[in-house]
C-alpha cells in the first residue's frame, strides 16, 4: 500500500491518540478524544467553527501542549516529546497551514528549497530543480517559483504552501483547510492534487476542513468533532446515516445535500 | 542511517563492446534522504563517453518524487547527448511515479535568479531614493492637508490616540531619559572640572553645564532617545498594518489612515518632546550639580546661584524651542517609513530601520541649521 517506505510500520497506526484532554485556560478544548489514522487513508476532521479541530492538528504536530492522553504518531509519543526526539518525526511529516505561512522575505522556490536544504545534502542544483518539481507538481505555473509570497492570489499561495509542505517527501501530510477561500475552480483543482498524493505517494493525509465537496470526493474517513467530543468516525457515506442532530443538519442542509449530489453524480 | 535508507549504485561497463555500453545497478532507498550519495556518481555516468547505457532500478526499495526526478533528469541529460539509455526493471509503482514527474518536468524548470550589473543597480538606486524624497513630499504634504481639515472640525479630531500616544511616548519615556540626561550632566562636568580648576574658575562650571545642557545636548538627547523608541514603533505599528491590510481596510470604511494614526502621533510628540527636553535639562543640571560639589566643591546654592546669572531665558528657549520641530522630524519619518513597507516582514524591519536612522540624521542636520541661524540673529 504504502510504496514509498521499505520498513513496515512499527505501528499500524500513523496516529493513534488516546483519551486526550486539551483545555485553554478553563476552556475545555477537547474531552476524552480518541481516534486513529491508518496507513494510507486520508481522514478528515470536520465541525463547526471553534469546536476545536484545529486546535487538536496543532496538538498532533507539537505546538500545544495538551493537558493529559496520549497522541501516539508512527508509533511515537508526542506529548512531552523534547525537540532533538522530535526532530527525526518532524522529519517524516509536512504541514500546511490555513494562511500558508510561507516565508514573505522568500520566493517560493526558496520556501520550498530552505526545507530540502535544512535537511538534505543534495547539491544546490538538484536542490533547485527538486523545488522547481514541487511547484509543478502543486500545478503551479513555473514563473511562479520566482515570485514572492505577496505576489501571489490565495490560491497560487495554497499551492505554493502545499508544495513546502511536501517537500521533503513525508509519509504523514497535515491539511488546515486546503481549500478555504479558494474559488470552486481552484478548490476541485485541490481536491485532485490530494487524490494525486495519496495514491502516488502513497501519502497518508490528515486535514481539517469544512469544504464538504472536498470530503465527499476525498476523504477515507471523517471524524465529526462538536464541543470536544467526537460524535462519529467513518466514511462519509456512514456518517451521513448517523443519527445525531448536529450530524444530520451538517450533511442535510442545503449545502450538504448539494454536495453529496454533486459527488453521487461524479460516481 | 541504516543501511537501507541510502541509495546505493554499481557501475559495470562492459569493455569488450564497441564503443563501450554501462550498465548501472540502482539500489537501496532513492529518496530525498537517501539519494545524496549517488548524485555526483550519476552526473559523472551520463558524463561519460559510452553511447549505451542501461540503469538496472530493479533493486530499488523505495522511490520518491526527489529520486524519480534524479532518475528522470539522468535520462533526459543522456538523451540530450545521444546516448542509448533505457530503465530496466521498474516497478508498475514505481512507473506511474516516474510517468508523474516527466509530465509535470516540462513546467518545473528551475528559475535563475536576475543579476542586476553594478550600473543597473546604482540606477535603481538612485531612482528609489528619488522616489523615496518625492514620497516623503507628498507624505509632507499630504499631512498639512489632513491639519488643516482637522484644525477646520476641531470637535472631530481624536483625542484618545493622542492622549494614548502622550502617554507611551511621553511620560513613558521619562525615566530613560531622565536617567541618560543625568548622566549627560555628570559627564560634562567631570571633563570640564579639570580645566576649569587649572584655571582657578571652579565656578564657571555652572556655566559650562547649564550652557551645554540647555542649549544642545538635552534637545539632540531626547529628540534621538525618542526617535529610537518611538519613532521605531510608528514604523513597525504602521508597517504591520499596511501589510495586513489594515491600513486598506481603514481606506474602506472610510476613515483616514493619516487621521486616524498620523495626525495623532504628531500632536502627541510635539507636546512630549519639549517636556521631555525640560525634564532633561533639570536631569543634566542636577547631574552636573552633584559632580561640581564632589570634585570642586561648590556648593549646591552657589552652583544654582551661578546658574540663575549664567543661562538667560533665550538660551533655555532656543533649546527648547527646537524641541517642536524635532518631534515633526521623528513622527513624519517614522509614519513615512512605516507607509513605505510592503509585503514581507523583512520590509518592516528594513523600513523600521530606515526610520531611525533617517530621523536622528535629519535631526542632528536640523539642530545644525538651528545653530547657524541663531548665530545670525545673535541669539
Amino acid at each position: 500500500m504504502n510504496a514509498t517506505t521499505a520498513q513496515p510500520l512499527e505501528a499500524n497506526a500513523v496516529i493513534d491518540i488516546r483519551a486526550l484532554h486539551t483545555r485553554f485556560g478553563k476552556a475545555v478544548v477537547h474531552e476524552d478524544v480518541s481516534l486513529t489514522v491508518r496507513p494510507g487513508e486520508i481522514f478528515s476532521l470536520v465541525g463547526g467553527s471553534g469546536c476545536g479541530k484545529s486546535t487538536l492538528l496543532r496538538a498532533i504536530i507539537m505546538l500545544l501542549q495538551p493537558v493529559s492522553g496520549s497522541i501516539r504518531v508512527f508509533g511515537q509519543e508526542v506529548i512531552g516529546l523534547g525537540d532533538e526526539k522530535a526532530l527525526p518525526l518532524r522529519r517524516r511529516w509536512g504541514v500546511m497551514f490555513e494562511r500558508g505561512a510561507l516565508f514573505s522575505s522568500l520566493t517560493v522556490a526558496e520556501n520550498v528549497a530552505m526545507v530540502l536544504r535544512e535537511h538534505t545534502q543534495l547539491s544546490a542544483a538538484l536542490i533547485d530543480e527538486v523545488a522547481a518539481l514541487k511547484i509543478a507538481l502543486t500545478g503551479l505555473p513555473a514563473d511562479a517559483g520566482a515570485k514572492y509570497p505577496n505576489e501571489l492570489s490565495g490560491g497560487m499561495r495554497k499551492r505554493a504552501a502545499l508544495a513546502r509542505a511536501i517537500a521533503l517527501d513525508p509519509e504523514l501530510l497535515f491539511l488546515d483547510e486546503p481549500t478555504a477561500g479558494l474559488d470552486p475552480l481552484s478548490a476541485s483543482g485541490i481536491d485532485e492534487l490530494v487524490k494525486n498524493l495519496r495514491d502516488v505517494l502513497g501519502l497518508t493525509i490528515m486535514m481539517v476542513t469544512h469544504d464538504l465537496d472536498l470530503l465527499w470526493r476525498t476523504a477515507d474517513r471523517v471524524a465529526v468533532l462538536d464541543k470536544g467530543h467526537i460524535l462519529g468516525i467513518g466514511s462519509m457515506n456512514e456518517l451521513s446515516r448517523l443519527d445525531h442532530p448536529l450530524v444530520r443538519e451538517y450533511f442535510y442542509g442545503p449545502r450538504g445535500r448539494a454536495a453529496r449530489e454533486q459527488a453521487w453524480k461524479k460516481k | 542511517m541504516t543501511a537501507l535508507q541510502i541509495a546505493k549504485l554499481v557501475i559495470e561497463t562492459d569493455t569488450a563492446s564497441v564503443p563501450p555500453s554501462i550498465n548501472v545497478r540502482c539500489a537501496g532507498a532513492w529518496t530525498v534522504r537517501g539519494i545524496a550519495p549517488v548524485e555526483q556518481q550519476l552526473t559523472d555516468v551520463s558524463a561519460s563517453s559510452a553511447r549505451e547505457l542501461v540503469l538496472d532500478v530493479s533493486a530499488i526499495s523505495a522511490l520518491d518524487t526527489a529520486g524519480a526526478w534524479l532518475l528522470h533528469r539522468t535520462m533526459h541529460m543522456l538523451a540530450q547527448r545521444g546516448v542509448k539509455a533505457r530503465i530496466n526493471g521498474l516497478r508498475p509503482e514505481f512507473n506511474t511515479l516516474l510517468q508523474l514527474i516527466a509530465a509535470r518536468a516540462e513546467t518545473a524548470e528551475p528559475v535563475a535568479p536576475v543579476r542586476v550589473g553594478l550600473l543597473a543597480s546604482i540606477g535603481q538606486h538612485s531612482w528609489r531614493s528619488l522616489l523615496d524624497f518625492s514620497g516623503m513630499l507628498a507624505f509632507i504634504g499630504e499631512s498639512a492637508l489632513v491639519l488643516l481639515r482637522s484644525l477646520a472640525r476641531p470637535h472631530r479630531f481624536r483625542w484618545r490616540p493622542v492622549l494614548h500616544n502622550l502617554q507611551t511616548a511621553g511620560f513613558e519615556a521619562l525615566p530613560i531619559t531622565g536617567l541618560l540626561a543625568f548622566l549627560m550632566g555628570v559627564v560634562i562636568a567631570y571633563q570640564g572640572a579639570d580645566q576649569l580648576q587649572r584655571f582657578g574658575a571652579n565656578i564657571f562650571i555652572a556655566d559650562l553645564v547649564g550652557l551645554a545642557m540647555l542649549r544642545e545636548l538635552s534637545p539632540l538627547l531626547t529628540a534621538i532617545i525618542v526617535a529610537g523608541r518611538s519613532g521605531s514603533a510608528y514604523a513597525a505599528q504602521i508597517g504591520t498594518m499596511k501589510i495586513s491590510e489594515e491600513i486598506d481596510a481603514l481606506r474602506t470604511i472610510g476613515v483616514g489612515p493619516q487621521e486616524l494614526l498620523v495626525l495623532p502621533k504628531i500632536m502627541a510628540l510635539v507636546i512630549a518632546l519639549p517636556l521631555l527636553t525640560v525634564f532633561a535639562d533639570a536631569a543634566g543640571v542636577l547631574g552636573g550639580m552633584i559632580m561640581a560639589r564632589s570634585k570642586l566643591d561648590v556648593s549646591f546654592d552657589v552652583f544654582l546661584d551661578r546658574l540663575g546669572e549664567a543661562i538667560s531665558m533665550s538660551s533655555f528657549l532656543t533649546g527648547v524651542g527646537k524641541a517642536p520641530v524635532f518631534a515633526v522630524i521623528i513622527a513624519l519619518v517614522g509614519c513615512f517609513q512605516g507607509f513605505q513597507a510592503s509585503g514581507s516582514a523583512d520590509s518592516v524591519g528594513r523600513q523600521t530601520t530606515v526610520s531611525v536612522v533617517q530621523s536622528i540624521f535629519l535631526v542632528i542636520v536640523a539642530d545644525a541649521l538651528f545653530s547657524v541661524v541663531f548665530n545670525w540673529l545673535d541669539i
